[in-house]
């Protein structure tokens, strides 16, 4: 019994540890801006969030409820099986437009389609990100996994050699996050709104004076993949508020 | 005349004389009137110049807000009940922005 009791101690130690090891981009900011997340009243991605409720009422409630949506974020990217490909949450939204509502699809980093994604994402806050079990999945994943190991652009960088092996140290005046994409989408102090995480990607690529994958493509689709797979088990916090 | 997406975050009661917090955000690009654009033209002023917040018509907390406010102004203060009533906050500024949004606090 006691010996039970005490490996399941050193089980519980050792999973601590391996948690502690992987850090969300919150625990990297500043006391001050901690802050601004963590206060519903003063967190601006709530601005976004009220528009895409209102959205939501209006044109999303004949199929979903938002206690409908818990959870659903946390699997997402997933598999589409009449596509035969991963899809991300904003390309869900925007099939459910196209194949259900019958709309025209809403463009990438619309206000629209950034209202409706954080206001999914939301649903979601607090819960573990939980990638499905799917084995169609596998290729999409590697496929990520080889994305965000392969050097990019003129400055000849991998997302891993920062994310991976600089981790924690400064890159100019900011701190190099872990990547994991726990918060999106989210208020970048730096936008001065909100952003999804394929225009953070984006954003890296020409970072390192690469040429950034288009919006929605199949390679930010399994890059996001691979980044979600990553990230398993941590909080979701949308909407997060980074610098 | 156009409107503004709003959080206005207050008690919905308090006691009389109690010291409550109201907080107002306000969703804004607050375009500064001195960047450029990316073809090089300026991007024309867009600033909230005026907040104001009336308790029943009283006017108990006023801002002046100028360029070099960042976007989505966040304003918080404190306000001490006199009596049940309603609040009413204001946003005004430039391209005729105008918006306002009202909290009824009840007084026990």
């Amino acid at each position: 019994m006691r010996a039970a009791a005490l490996g399941l101690l050193v089980l519980c130690a050792a999973l601590s540890s391996a948690q502690a090891q992987r850090l969300s981009g919150f625990d990297f900011m500043s006391p001050a801006t901690q802050a601004l997340q963590k206060d519903d009243a003063q967190n601006p991605g709530f601005l976004w969030l009220k528009d895409g409720q209102q959205r939501f009422d209006s044109s999303c409630q004949r199929c979903h409820t938002a206690a409908s949506l818990r959870g659903v974020a946390a699997r997402y990217p997933a598999m589409d099986s009449l596509l035969g490909k991963p899809v991300t949450l904003s390309a869900r939204i925007n099939l459910c437009q196209t194949r259900h509502v019958k709309g025209k699809p809403l463009a990438p980093e619309s206000e629209a389609l950034l209202g409706l994604e954080t206001y999914v994402a939301h649903q979601s806050r607090g819960q573990p990100v939980q990638p499905p079990v799917d084995p169609r999945l596998a290729p999409f994943v590697q496929q990520g996994r080889k994305l965000y190991d392969h050097r990019i652009g003129q400055l000849d960088f991998s997302c891993a050699q920062c994310h991976d092996q600089q981790a924690g140290r400064r890159l100019a005046g900011s701190t190099i996050p872990q990547a994991h994409p726990t918060g999106y989408p989210l208020y970048r102090l730096e936008w001065q709104g909100v952003g999804s995480l394929q225009r953070r990607l984006r954003h890296c690529m020409s970072g390192v004076r690469a040429q950034p994958y288009a919006f929605a493509s199949d390679e930010l689709t399994a890059l996001e993949l691979y980044l979600m797979q990553r990230a398993a088990g941590m909080p979701i916090e949308t909407p997060a508020v980074r610098p | 005349m156009s409107t503004l997406r709003v959080i206005v975050t207050a008690p919905t009661s308090a006691r009389v004389g109690e010291v409550v917090e109201i907080r107002a955000l306000a969703q804004h690009p607050m375009e500064t009137g001195y960047r450029r654009s990316s073809e090089g033209e300026i991007l024309q002023r867009d600033l909230l110049r005026r907040v104001e917040c009336r308790f029943e018509g009283e006017l108990v907390f006023a801002a002046d807000l100028h360029a070099a406010i960042a976007a989505n102004p966040y304003l918080a203060f404190h306000l001490k009940l006199p009596r049940s009533g309603t609040l009413t906050i204001t946003w005004a500024g430039d391209r005729g922005v105008a918006h306002s949004e009202s909290v009824r606090i009840t007084a026990t």
